[in-house]
Parts: structure tokens; sequence; C-alpha cells
């Protein structure tokens, strides 16, 4: 059987000045898989899960979603795209600004898609949903590390995306918290369908929800598999990582 | 580094052969002049968000409004204080008040106005932004469909375009009000012959100069500063520098425009 792809990227190069990044990543999303990318910091991983959205623009290579070439997109186009795109940033990113309900509504009035009273159910479902239920006028300073992710997962999920892009989801966090997190990337996946790349070099998290993975090292992608092939991987690379830990 | 990439040019190859500083100055030119365009066709393509031009105006005018009447007041005092003395020796002191009004108008109104904007709102302005660019909290905007431009820069560019003017005309009255003010009490002058021979040499014309003046200081310090804070990469430490690239730049480009558009509109009138 082949399965739909909801990603594709195709030889993928990235250089930060002198610095080359990603040395030619071609990697599939299949549709509604969890892959992760693992790797160690600084190997690229980042910056590939943002070509995926295009919130980064290759040097050579292209990436395409739901077989739009993102290259070939203007600006208003990319918007559409990245509506279906959420993505959950690593250190959050939530706007300093608003309060968690505003926050999480904040796409909602940006794209103009629903009435105030409606809006405000779809941001209480939202928050619901990540186990955030009454914390809507908090400040995003007023939260732990742990609630600042879930809130941006639901500022991510309010627009009902079809792929969300996870980068480092629980980096920084106790355990405890990093189990519910991982918990509700799978839930999501599981419920909604939704296609998720999980960036992380977290292996506990990575093994738990992972479908399939993929090892990104030195700027290029070593290994792609379900996880008990990785590891079984004879890849020295993947292998040191893995043992590693 | 990643939420600046929209300003960003990739090409390499010419820059080796240029000198460093050379290469930095062109790169931010482009980059102002590309967010510049993007921010007009932004404007035009979709009305901004007037909630948050209406909250840039109060951050931009009504909070900056002490430090205008404090500096213009006191830049007038000592206008004043300092031609009367010079003037008296002539037995001219009766020209003070034109020669103070004239020059706050036409000159140093629109100047220090613009030195005070550039200095407490443009640096507001990068550290704000490029808070917001190493928190990743700009990419979370384009990530949400949305445009930062649309969002972060349109609204201080015209809160910025609108209030410096403003404020223009607002220093440049208290400045005469601190010229006339040393006028009465120190050099004996009447408060109506004062404003009377003022009235009599200033024009129109000098106001609008003034003003005009201060249209292009506005966007000069508004570009600058958003352009600098959407560019930070480094954390804090960059934020920090940005910051003072701001407040050197935007300083540096008042006074050095100043004199070719005083010259410009020297010939326009």
């Amino acid at each position: 059987m082949t399965a739909e792809i909801h990603i594709r990227c195709r030889g993928l190069e990235k250089r930060f000045r002198d610095k080359a990044v990603l040395r030619g990543v071609t990697l599939d999303v299949r549709t509604g898989e969890t892959l992760v990318v693992l790797g160690g910091s600084g190997s690229g991983k980042s910056v590939l899960l943002k070509h995926m959205n295009a919130l980064l623009t290759p040097d050579a290579g292209s990436v395409e979603v739901e077989g739009v070439v993102l290259g070939n997109c203007r600006e208003d186009d990319l918007a559409r795209i990245r509506r279906n795109v959420a993505m959950l940033f690593q250190q959050a990113a939530l706007f300093d600004s608003l309060t968690v309900a505003e926050n999480v509504a904040y796409p909602l009035r940006e794209h103009h898609l629903c009435a105030e009273q409606e809006l405000r159910e779809r941001v209480r479902v939202a928050l619901d949903m990540v186990g955030l239920a009454g914390t809507e006028s908090l400040m995003p300073s007023e939260l732990s590390g742990g609630m600042r992710k879930r809130a941006a997962l639901a500022r991510a999920l309010v627009l009902e995306p079809r792929a969300i892009l996870y980068d480092e989801p629980t980096t920084g966090l106790d355990p405890v918290v990093a189990a519910k997190v991982n918990h509700l990337i799978r839930d999501l996946q599981r419920r909604l369908g939704l296609t998720g790349v999980v960036v992380t070099h977290d292996l506990g998290s990575a093994f738990f929800v992972a479908d399939r993975i993929a090892f990104l090292h030195d700027g290029r992608i070593r290994f792609v598999g379900p996880p008990e092939e990785a590891r079984a991987s004879t890849d020295p690379h993947l292998h040191e990582f893995l043992t590693a830990a | 580094m990643i939420g600046s990439e929209a300003l960003r040019t990739p090409e390499q190859g010419a820059r080796a052969a240029l000198p460093t500083g050379l290469v930095a100055f062109l790169d931010a030119l482009g980059g102002i002049t590309l967010l510049s365009g993007n921010a007009v066709r932004t404007a035009f393509r979709r009305p901004p968000e007037w909630r948050l031009v209406s909250e840039q105006l109060e951050q931009v005018g009504w909070r900056s409004l002490s430090i205008v009447n404090l500096t213009a007041v006191f830049t007038g005092m000592v206008l004043a204080l300092q031609l009367g003395s010079y003037l008296a020796r002539f037995g001219a002191k009766m020209f003070v008040s034109r020669i103070v009004g004239v020059s706050l108008v036409r000159e140093m109104g629109p100047v220090l106005t613009a030195l005070m904007i550039g200095g407490r709102v443009g640096a507001g302005i990068t550290a704000e932004l490029g808070s917001m660019t190493v928190t990743d909290q700009v990419d979370a905007i384009r990530a949400l469909g949305a445009s930062p431009v649309r969002n972060l820069v349109v609204p201080r560019l015209l809160a910025v375009l609108i209030m410096l003017p403003v404020l223009t005309i607002i220093g440049d009255l208290v400045g005469v009000l601190g010229g006339l003010l040393i006028g009465v009490t120190e050099l004996n002058l009447s408060a109506a012959f004062y404003i009377n021979s003022l009235t009599q040499v200033l024009l129109l014309e000098d106001v609008f100069s003034g003003l005009g003046k201060s249209i292009f200081f506005a966007y000069f310090i508004a570009a600058i500063a958003c352009y600098e804070g959407l560019a930070v990469t480094g954390g804090a430490d960059g934020v920090g520098r940005a910051t003072t690239r701001t407040v050197v730049a935007a300083s540096i480009t008042v006074l050095v425009s100043d004199f070719f558009l005083t010259k410009l509109f020297m010939i326009a009138t």
C-alpha cells in the first residue's frame, strides 16, 4: 500500500553565512502519521521544520505541502497554507502582551473566521482540549513552562489544521509534564487524525509518539523508518545517538 | 536569524570584495527600502487594524509629550538668554523673539523633536520588535497565517508619521513660550511686543518647512527602528546592540538629512 504524502522535502539545502545547515535533505511525511526527526543540538532539525511551513526558504531544493510547491507561492498563498500546517514553537512564542484567551483567539480574529460569540466558544474548546480550561484571563508570564506549551498548542489547534509541526515540544519540561505533552500529541493524532512532525532530541518522547523516525546528522537524513528499525539500525551515528542516552 | 529571513539577501559573491562596513550599510539600506515598500503595499492592500494604530498613537504621541515639551521649553529659554545678552550689546535685543521663533520653527523644533523621538520611540520599537523576534513571536505571527508587516510595522510607521509632526507643532509653541518667558523676565521685553514682533516675520512657509522635515524624519526613524527590530539576531545581547544602532542611525540620519531637506525646502519656497 502506498501512503499519501502530506509534506514532501526534496534535496533541501540551507546555509547561514558560511555554515551549511542542510545539505540535501529528502524526506516524506505521510498523511496522518507522526514522524519524529531526531538529531543532536545544532544538527538542523528546527531549520528543517521551518522549511515545512515556509518560515524559511531553501537555498536549493523544494518543499511540497499537499502537492503545492511552497517555493512557487506568494505570501498570501503561504498564509493560507500555514493555516493548515500549524506550528508549536520551542519557546511556545505566546504573545507577551495578550492574555491566554487573546493568544488563542488571535488567529481567529486575524482571519475573521467567526463571530465574537462563536470565537469565545472555540477558544474555550481549544483550551479544554489541552487541559487549560479556566486560564483564559491569565497572562503568559503567569504560566509554567508546560502550561505555556499547551496554551501555544491550543492556539495552533484553534484553526483546525491538518498538520502540526512540533519544535522540541518537551524541552525544558519536567518528566511528568513532558509525559502529559507526549500523551497530548498522541491523543491529537488519534482524535483529529493530524499529521505530525516532531523535532526532538528527547528519546523517551521520540519513541512514545513516533510512527516513524528520521535521523538528521550533519545536515543529511541518515535513517528513516519505524522505531523498532531505528533501534536495530547499523548506522554508526544513529547507534551512537541512541546508546549515548 | 530566522525571524528576519524575509529581510535578507542571500547573495554572497560580490559581497566578499567589499569592505564589511559598506556591506552592512548597503544591507541595511536595502532591507529598509524593501520593508518600506512592503509596508506601503500591505497598508493599501488591507487596511491596518485601527486598534493597533491607536495603541501606537498613544505610545508615540501622548507618552512622548513631556520629554518633547521639556526639551522645547529649555531650548527656547536658552536661545533667548544667549541671543538676548549678545544682541543687547548692539542694542538689538528687540529682535530676539524673531530669531528665536524662526530658528525654532524652521530648524530646532523639528530636529530636536525628531532626536527625542528617535531616542525614546525608535529605541522602544526596536527593543520590542527585537524581543519578539528572538522569542519566535514574529515567526509565530507568520506561522498563524498573519503578516508581521501588517500587524507590527504598519501601525508603528503610521503612528510615528502622524505624531511626529503633531509633537513638532506642540514643541514649537512650547519653545516660543520658553523664549517669551526669558524675554519678559530677563530681557525686560513686554509679552505683547515679543509676540507681535514674532508674528510680523514668521510666515506660514516657515511652519510648513518645519513640518515637511518632520514627516521625513518620522519615516526615517520608524523605518530604521522596525528594520533593526525585525533583523535582530543573537538573543538579549543582539536586542541591546540593535537598539543602540537604531538610536545612532536615526540621530545621524535626522542630522544629515536635515541639511539636504533645508536646501530642498529653500529651493521649493
